[in-house]
This record gives structure tokens, C-alpha cells and sequence, in this order.
């Protein structure tokens, strides 16, 4: 029995649904997203079933650079899971490092894509160009925005998130967990995007 | 205009399809009436007959209702009537079943902020090409005026006249956004979107003097996009188209 | 509404105001924050309306008193509504409506204050999150009011917004845009909430099939609004790239707008569009109902003193309900040129999902055979409800149905229908769940005198304004006419459209004594007890108003959410916590 007025299932999970609150919040925010990005390839199929002319990605994107961010965001996910295993066996130094490292990563995809960007705007090429330009720039620049989303996330949780360690454990584990299965997502959209935009 | 051909429902109908959309209306509105009229008997039935009162109290455990299962059962299958038997080979007929080419009158009908545009293929019964380069205040369906075909090609703003008893291709389109073409004595409605173009087919039965309606939000003139639609007799049409094309 | 702050065991501590009553993460506060937002956005909407029904009763004719120098030579010269200004109400007053006005009153509003007590938990699960969802709703909220003052005025495309108009239209449809992004993430942390809440935080003993179908309503609604908003999301994304970046993914090639050939890539299709907006605006459409059928069970079980009848049907009917209006958007797009394959698999799905809309009907409507029915204000409304929603969902049959949808698409015949299912429909469930639930809220009741006149008279011309209007669909008067007797076939319905506007100002009138009822009975209403309806669902055993963490013990549910008039007992409810007999 709780006490009255205290929400329930947060640090522990529900007997019937075996979730904390906040695991089943974070899937049903990752089922809507699914849904987002669902929508915009969607769109890419439409509008390339209409177009007969529309270009072969690898002509036209840098896939090797495209090819090294699938490395880095893959390599990053490993780093998030080491992060919460760490929380697990109860080492907060592991943690932190390991997080720095998934944050540190994240930054590298970053650069990396500004330079594509980059090599893009200097030949004036922008999304205005053409609908596959268009749907690269908007789908890649969504995702990037997920990823500093992320970023913001996982250096919260990293300083002074940091500090639910002493006086709640299993719900500090809990948020890492659902950080975790966020940064995954971001991670499997991209695993989409890449061979979608850049190879077919 | 006449005011014979439109009152508080239906317009007149022109149309060699009209019937079978008239049908369906008219048969969903019996179902309708037939369903409404029902359940508003039984309410007023049971607000009076279960109202609270002293002595009166209300039942727990209910009687277990069968009639409302076959209702909803017939219901079902009257929908299910409805769309086999009318409403899916209807619109099937209305948007596929087209009349040879050389037997009806082909325009196109080019829609823009705030008009019909009018295109015959004239004497030659071949459209002159059109680019939507070539469009300009004088030539505001971008005819161009090198293709032959296109020198006895009759165009008019908001003027679509048709002979009547004979069937009409129409293929629509847009220069700028989204329009809908209406003839609601022809029971006619085709959505018409720019970078497509559509067929429609319609035969009329009656001459007179009718309009065209847009039936999509395109802007602030939206309300004045009205154009005439002319049913006349063979011999007037070509008459007009005659009297119409280029010299 | 006066909050007593009981001082109790649990986290409760003194709070400054601006925490207590301005940024509260307590549910019952943002339940408050959104129905009072949600009622004067419903008011502006309303004002728009009356606006509209203006310039349709009396094409050209500038306004009457002081309004015709209100909205300047901009919007009104010489106090005659400009077409573009009569767009931006159309425009406007749908978006305001729906968006601003009845979704937050249902959802944010009624599932945030009822649904936490009706499961007999002490908030939310995510109580900082809920105060978020509101304040990005009243953030949205202020972007499209705002929108009014920007040169060039509001959007002005149709709540719909179809590309290319949208495209091109000016900047006002971005700041629609932009306010819609708020909008949808707004709910979207919303239905997160709400889900989990249900999931998780059920007192003991209260398993999914004995929860008040209010609850179950809410929880597929929370579905719907989680997975169809976010491709509107993404519409909107690519209608900002569109206007803002100049790309065009609604945007064909060779678009010639006033003589000037667009300078953009073309390539899009305007069709796509339809596709991702309709695919939320539909399951939209039962947003707006669910909750709606919710509080009138609720109303209804109350009210007759019995159990629902079907109950188990209908949850099965509404949970069917939700998968089904997944799949029947393109019923809105029937003319764009589709394939009859199409067409087909559209219409058939559309006449699928009428059967559990009819099962909740019916059930509904059973419900009150064998009952004790008591003829209070919010029964009247939930009552009305039942006709008035069936002839909304009865006219959507020749307008689900593509042959007859060739007549009748985009006339006033689907602004009857849907406003019949919305206005006398949701709105008046609306009304019976503030009369029902005020006295949980304010410890007192609503006056029944101003009570059955509210109901009677916006009855009477609720009926007044749509029902003409399926006759002038039938004419063929096609919507969003600045002047519909600018066409033979809107001239001779035009006598209709006086009718209809005078019975829309008399509709406002009868609000009056609604507006002077509600903020009457805070201060004066007859003080009543913590169930003054002799109810059985858990938000009755609450105390009233119900103090943060809503239970002084968390309850233990016995039995299921309508157990009235049970035989062998002494009153004529036995409420669901109650563990001995009553």
C-alpha cells in the first residue's frame, strides 16, 4: 500500500503491465514517432513513385562520410547500453564515462553532418533545388534535431541529473533505460535513412 | 436564369447518370427517415414510460434486447446493398466508363483564380499544345502558336457550351491551385488539381442556361468563380463554335 | 474556484500562489486552466461564427452598431467583411473550434480533472508533464489569435489548408502553422499522459472492465491522438519547408499564380497533403465525439438510476472504433481523382465503421429502457445528445458513399453534418458534464431554472441553424461562399440562410443564461455535499472539492461502475470503493 496522494510505479513496475510509469511513456512517445517519421517516408515514396527523373542518392550524397555517421550513431548505442549496464552494477564512475562518451559521439554525427551540409551549401545546393534534395535536407534535418535532442537529454542525466543517484537509484536507473531506448530510436531511424536516401 | 431548375433540394437533372445519383440519395434519405423516425418513437416512448415517480423504481438487471441485433444486422446489409448495388458501380460508371472519342465534343477546361478557361479543339478535333511558359494575359491557357493544330482551336473564358444528347469528354486543370468543377444540374463534381489533369464525362438531356460552380476554396474570389453552361441544340452549338473560332 | 487546502499526510506543503494556482502540476488545477481557456476560445469562436452568419444573411451589407468600424479598412471597409476577412473567419473559426476549443474542454479539460479521481488515482502519472501540455497549449493558442494582427491578417485557407492555396497564401498561414506544431505536441504530451495514467494507476480492484466508460473513452481517444497527429506534424513540417524554404512537396511543376510563373523546383503534389492531413483529421473527427459519448454514459447511468446496457458492447465498439478510423480518410477526398479501386476500399471502410458507432448509440439509448429517469439539466443535454448526434452520424451516410458524395461534396450538406454531430452533438454532452461534474468541482450546484432555459432554447436553435442547411446542400450551394447568391442555385436558398443566422444570434442569446449560471453558482449556487447526484464512481467518494492527492486513503474498488438499483439494498446506488452494502 502506498501512501495516500503518492503516485505509484515509479522506481518499481506495475505487476500486471511490468513497466514503470516511465518506460511506458517513453514507448508510447517512441509508437508516435514512429508515426512522424512514418509520415515523411511516406512522402519520399510518394513523391518518388511521381517523379520518374529522381536521382540516385549515391550520384549525389557523400555515402562514404554518410557511411562513417552509421558507424559513429551504431557505436554510440553500444556506449548508451554500457552507460545503463553500468548503472546496473552500480558503478557511477562507469556510467559517467560511458554516457560522456554516447554525448561525445553524438557530436561527432553532428560535425559530420555539418560538414555534408556544408559541401552541399558551397556548391548552392539547398533544399529549394529540387524534391530530393528537399526530402534529404528536411528528413536529415529532423533526425539531426532528434539528435541534439538526445544530446540535451544525456548531458542533463550526465551533470546535474547525475544527483538521483544517491537519493533514488532504481528510478535514476529507470531514466537512463528510457534515455537508452530513445537514443535507440534515433539510431534505427537512421539505419532507415541512410540505405533510403543515400544507397537506393 | 431560370428559377424552375432550383429550389430547396435537388436542382433539376439534366444528366444520362443523374438518375443513379438521385437514386442513391433518395434511398439513403427513406433509410435515414426510416431509422430516425424509429429511434425518436422509442425515446419519446421511454422518457414517458420510465420516467421517475414515486413508486416507481428503475430495473437492475435488464432483459436482454434482440431486436436491436437484427436491426443492426439489417442495417448492415442495407449498407452493404448500398454500396454493391448502387453507390460502387455508380461511380464506377461515372468515372471510368468513357464515350469513344470520335462520337462526343472533347474540351478542356483549364481553372484559375478566378475562371473557367474554355479550350474546343476546333474543326481539326486535335487540341493545339499548350506550356505553361506561354502563358500570358492574352493567352491565359498558354496555347502554343507554332503547332497548326492549335490555329482553329476555340477558346472562351466561363462560356462552356455543350449540344445536347450527345456525350461530352471534358479533361480538367489548374494553372495555380486546387479548384473543383461543379455542374449540379449534371450531377458533376470533379476536384481539379494543378499538375493533373482529369477526365470527366457527361451527356445532357435538356437544353438551357445553367452554371458552373467551383466547389473548392481557391482564395478570396472563390464565391465569384461562376461560369455558364450552356446546353443548346446541335445545330446552335455549331453554330456558336462557328462564330467562335479564330478567322 | 476556491481551492481549501486541507492539511494533510503525504507531499502537500504551502505553496506560493503562482505554483498553486498559475504552474500547478495538480491535475484538477490544469483540468480548471484548460476548460476555462478551452470555454472563452469556444466564445471567440463563436464570435467569428456570428460574423460569417453576418455577411451570408446579408451579402455586402456593412455590420450593424459599432461593429462596422471594429475591424478596420483592412478587414471591413465601410464595416463590409472583405472576401479575404470572411475567409480568414471560415478559416479561423475551424480551427479555433476544434483545436482550441472543444478538444482541450474534453480532453484537457473533463479527462484531466475526471479521469485520475474516476480511477482512484492521486494525479497523473506525469504531473510536470500535464502542467507543460498546457501551457504549449496556451502558448498555440495565443500564435493563432495573434495571427489576426499580422499584415495580411489570419490564415485563410480553410481549416484544411490545402496545398497550393496554403503555399501560397500569406504570412498568416505560418503562424497557423507554427501555432499548430504547438497544438499537436501539446497533445501529444497529453495522450502519453493519459495512457499511462489509465495503464498504471488504477486503484486495487478496479480492472479494465470495471471502469466507467468515461475512462474507457478517454483511454482510446489518448490512442488516437498519439498516433494520427504526428503526420499532421509532419504536413505541417513540409508546408513550412514549402512557404518558408521554397521547396515544393506540394507543389507541381508549371504553376502560373496571377500571370507570374512560380519560381520554385515544382515536382510535389498537392495530393500528398490531403493524404497526410486527412489521415489525422479523421481519427480527429472522434477526438472531438469519444469523450463526448463518455460523459453522456456517465450522465445516463447516473440519471436512470441503472447500469448501462452493453456496457462490455460498447467498449468493444469504441476500441473497434479506434482501429477502424484509421483506415476511412480518403472518404474526404473522393473526388480528387482517385481510382475506383480506391474509392472502393474507402467507402467500404467508411460503412464499416458506422456499426459501432451505431452499437454506442443504441446501447445508449437502451440504456434508459427500464430505467427511473430524473429530468435534470445535465440529463436534458444527454439526452438531446442521442438524436441530435444521430442525425449527424445518419447524414454522413450519403457523404461516406461516393456516388451520392459527387452532389454533395463540399456543400453545406457536409456543414450540417458535421456540425450536428460537433455542436448539438459534442457540445451539448459538454454542457451535461459541466452541469454534472460543477458540483465536484465547486461544492455546489447550478441553478435548474437557468438550467432547463439554457437547454431548451439552444435546443431549439441548434435545430435552427444545420437543419436548413442539408436543404441548401441538396441545392448544391458549395461551402466557404463569401456571397452564395452570386449562383441561381445559392439564390434560391437564400431565404435558409436568414432563417439560419437569426436562429445563430438567438442561439448566442440563449447562452446568457448559461454564462450568468456559471459564474453565478460559484458564489451563490445552493452548497451541496461530496455526492449531491448519488452516483457509484470513484470521483463522488472523493471530498469536494477533492484536496491535492484527491483520496484520503487510496480506495479499493469492489464491483463494477454502475451498480444502481441493486435489489436487496436500501439506497438506490452502491458506489464502486464502498466495501459494505448501502
Amino acid at each position: 500500500m502506498s501512501a495516500p496522494g503518492e503516485i505509484r510505479y515509479i522506481d518499481h513496475p506495475h505487476p500486471v503491465s511490468g513497466v514503470t510509469n516511465a518506460k511506458l511513456g517513453m514507448w508510447c512517445f517512441l509508437a508516435s514517432e514512429i508515426m512522424l517519421f512514418g509520415g515523411f517516408f511516406s512522402t519520399y515514396v510518394l513523391l518518388r513513385a511521381g517523379n520518374p527523373a529522381w536521382p540516385t542518392g549515391s550520384h549525389l550524397l557523400n555515402v562514404p562520410l554518410a557511411a562513417l555517421n552509421t558507424v559513429i550513431l551504431i557505436t554510440s548505442s553500444v556506449t548508451m547500453v554500457m552507460a545503463w549496464y553500468s548503472l546496473a552494477i552500480k558503478s557511477l564512475p562507469k556510467f559517467k564515462m560511458y554516457l560522456g562518451l554516447t554525448i561525445l559521439l553524438a557530436f561527432a554525427f553532428l560535425v559530420v553532418k555539418g560538414f555534408e551540409y556544408g559541401m552541399k551549401f558551397e556548391h548552392h545546393i539547398y533544399p529549394a533545388k529540387n524534391t530530393f534534395y528537399a526530402i534529404y535536407f528536411t528528413m536529415t534535418g529532423l533526425h539531426g534535431l532528434h539528435v541534439v535532442g538526445g544530446i540535451v537529454a544525456n548531458l542533463y542525466y550526465l551533470f546535474p541529473g547525475s544527483k538521483m543517484w544517491e537519493t533514488n537509484p532504481e528510478q535514476f536507473t529507470g531514466r537512463i533505460e528510457c534515455a537508452g531506448l530513445y537514443w535507440h530510436f534515433v539510431d534505427l531511424v537512421w539505419i532507415f535513412l541512410f540505405p533510403v536516401l543515400y544507397l537506393l | 436564369m431560370n428559377n424552375n431548375y432550383y429550389g430547396w433540394g435537388l436542382p433539376i437533372d439534366i444528366s444520362t447518370h443523374g438518375a443513379s445519383v438521385d437514386r442513391l440519395i433518395y434511398v439513403i434519405h427513406w433509410l435515414m427517415l426510416a431509422l430516425f423516425v424509429g429511434w425518436l418513437t422509442y425515446l419519446i416512448i421511454v422518457l414517458i414510460r420510465f420516467r421517475a415517480r414515486p413508486g416507481h423504481t428503475a430495473a437492475y438487471k435488464e432483459r436482454h434486447f434482440k431486436a436491436p441485433t437484427y436491426i443492426e444486422v439489417i442495417v448492415a446489409l442495407i449498407e452493404a446493398a448500398l454500396l454493391v448495388g448502387f453507390s460502387i458501380p455508380a461511380f464506377h460508371a461515372y468515372r471510368n466508363v468513357v464515350p469513344p472519342a470520335d462520337q462526343a465534343v472533347q474540351v478542356r477546361v483549364v481553372a484559375e483564380q478566378f475562371a473557367w478557361n474554355i479550350h474546343y479543339p476546333g474543326a481539326d478535333g486535335k487540341f493545339g499544345k499548350t506550356d505553361p511558359k506561354l502563358i500570358s494575359r492574352v493567352n491565359p491557357i498558354g496555347l502554343d502558336p507554332e503547332d497548326p493544330a492549335g490555329k482553329d482551336d476555340v477558346k472562351t473564358v466561363n462560356q462552356l457550351h455543350i449540344p445536347v444528347g450527345q456525350p461530352v469528354i471534358a479533361y480538367l486543370s489548374s494553372k495555380d491551385v486546387i479548384h473543383s468543377f461543379a455542374l449540379p444540374v449534371m450531377r458533376v463534381k470533379q476536384d481539379v488539381i494543378p499538375g493533373q489533369e482529369v477526365r470527366v464525362s457527361f451527356e445532357a438531356t435538356q437544353t438551357g442556361n445553367f452554371e458552373i460552380a467551383c466547389a473548392q476554396l481557391c482564395g478570396l474570389g472563390h464565391y465569384r468563380m461562376r461560369g455558364f453552361f450552356i446546353v443548346d441544340t446541335p445545330e446552335v452549338f455549331q453554330n456558336w463554335l462557328k462564330e467562335k473560332a479564330p478567322k | 474556484m476556491s481551492h481549501h487546502d486541507h492539511d494533510h499526510h503525504g507531499h502537500h506543503h504551502d505553496l506560493p500562489f503562482w505554483r498553486k494556482y498559475i504552474f500547478s502540476v495538480d491535475h484538477k488545477v490544469i483540468g480548471v486552466q484548460y476548460a476555462v481557456t478551452a470555454l472563452l476560445f469556444l466564445f471567440v469562436g463563436f464570435t467569428l461564427m456570428m460574423l460569417i452568419r453576418w455577411q451570408l444573411a446579408f451579402p455586402g451589407q456593412p455590420l450593424p452598431g459599432f461593429l462596422s468600424t471594429l475591424f478596420g479598412d483592412a478587414n471591413a471597409p465601410g464595416g463590409i467583411i472583405l472576401p479575404e476577412f470572411y475567409n480568414q473567419l471560415g478559416a479561423m473559426h475551424g480551427t479555433i473550434m476544434i483545436f482550441l476549443g472543444v478538444v482541450p474542454l474534453s480532453v484537457g479539460g473533463f479527462g484531466n480533472y475526471v479521469l485520475p479521481l474516476q480511477i482512484g488515482a492521486p494525479d497523473m502519472a506525469f504531473p510536470k508533464l500535464n502542467m507543460l501540455s498546457y501551457w504549449v497549449y496556451f502558448i498555440g493558442g495565443v500564435i493563432m489569435l495573434f495571427s489576426f494582427f499580422v499584415t495580411g491578417g489570419a490564415a485563410q485557407s480553410g481549416w484544411t489548408s490545402y496545398a497550393p492555396l496554403a503555399v501560397i497564401a500569406q504570412q498568416g498561414q505560418t503562424f497557423w502553422l507554427i501555432g499548430m506544431v504547438f497544438l499537436i505536441t501539446s497533445s501529444l504530451l497529453g495522450s502519453i499522459n493519459f495512457i499511462v495514467t489509465t495503464v498504471q494507476l488504477r486503484a486495487d480492484g478496479l480492472s479494465f472492465f470495471r471502469l466507467p466508460f468515461f475512462v474507457w473513452a478517454q483511454f482510446v481517444t489518448s490512442f488516437l491522438l498519439l498516433l494520427a497527429f504526428p503526420p499532421l506534424e509532419t504536413a505541417g513540417v513540409l508546408q513550412l519547408m514549402d512557404r518558408l524554404a521554397h521547396t515544393s512537396f506540394f507543389m507541381p511543376s508549371g504553376l502560373v499564380v496571377s500571370g507570374e510563373a512560380l519560381a520554385i523546383s515544382g515536382g510535389g503534389n498537392p495530393i500528398l497533403w490531403q493524404h497526410l492531413f486527412w489521415f489525422l483529421a479523421h481519427p480527429e473527427v472522434y477526438v472531438l465525439i469519444l469523450p463526448a459519448m463518455g460523459i453522456v454514459a456517465e450522465v445516463i447511468a447516473c440519471n436512470t438510476r441503472k447500469p448501462i446496457y452493453g456496457y462490455k458492447s460498447m467498449i468493444y465498439a469504441v476500441v473497434f472504433l479506434g482501429f477502424m478510423s484509421f483506415i476511412v480518410w480518403a472518404h474526404h477526398m473522393y473526388l480528387v481523382g482517385m481510382s475506383t479501386e480506391m474509392s472502393a476500399f474507402f467507402q467500404v471502410t467508411t460503412m464499416i465503421i458506422s456499426i459501432p458507432s451505431i452499437i454506442i448509440l443504441t446501447a445508449l439509448l437502451l440504456s434508459l429502457w427500464g430505467g427511473a429517469i430524473r429530468f435534470n439539466t445535465p440529463m436534458l443535454f444527454a439526452i438531446a445528445f442521442l438524436p441530435m448526434f444521430g442525425i449527424g452520424g445518419l447524414t454522413g451516410l450519403p457523404l461516406g458513399l461516393a456516388a451520392s458524395d459527387i452532389h454533395l461534396h463540399d456543400t453545406y450538406y457536409v456543414i450540417g453534418h458535421f456540425h450536428y454531430v460537433v455542436a448539438p452533438g459534442t457540445i451539448f454532452a459538454l454542457f451535461a458534464g459541466i452541469y454534472h461534474w460543477f458540483p465536484k468541482v465547486t461544492g455546489r450546484k447550478m441553478n435548474e431554472i437557468l438550467g432547463k432555459v439554457h437547454f431548451f432554447f439552444s435546443f431549439i436553435f441548434m435545430n435552427g441553424v444545420f437543419m436548413p442547411m442539408f436543404f441548401q446542400g441538396l441545392a448544391g450551394v458549395s461551402r466557404r461562399l463569401w456571397d452564395p447568391t452570386q449562383y441561381a442555385h445559392g439564390l434560391s436558398t437564400q431565404p435558409l440562410n436568414v432563417f439560419i443566422s437569426f436562429s445563430a444570434w438567438g442561439l448566442a442569446l440563449a447562452q446568457i443564461p448559461f454564462i450568468l449560471n456559471f459564474f453565478g453558482s460559484i458564489f451563490a449556487g445552493k452548497k451541496v455535499d461530496q455526492n449531491p447526484w448519488e452516483a457509484t464512481t470513484l470521483e463522488w467518494s472523493a471530498p469536494t472539492p477533492p484536496p491535492h492527492g484527491n483520496f484520503l486513503t487510496p480506495p479499493v474498488v469492489y464491483r463494477g461502475p454502475y451498480e444502481y438499483s441493486v435489489p436487496g439494498q436500501k439506497k438506490d446506488f452502491w458506489p464502486q470503493a464502498m466495501k459494505e452494502t448501502n
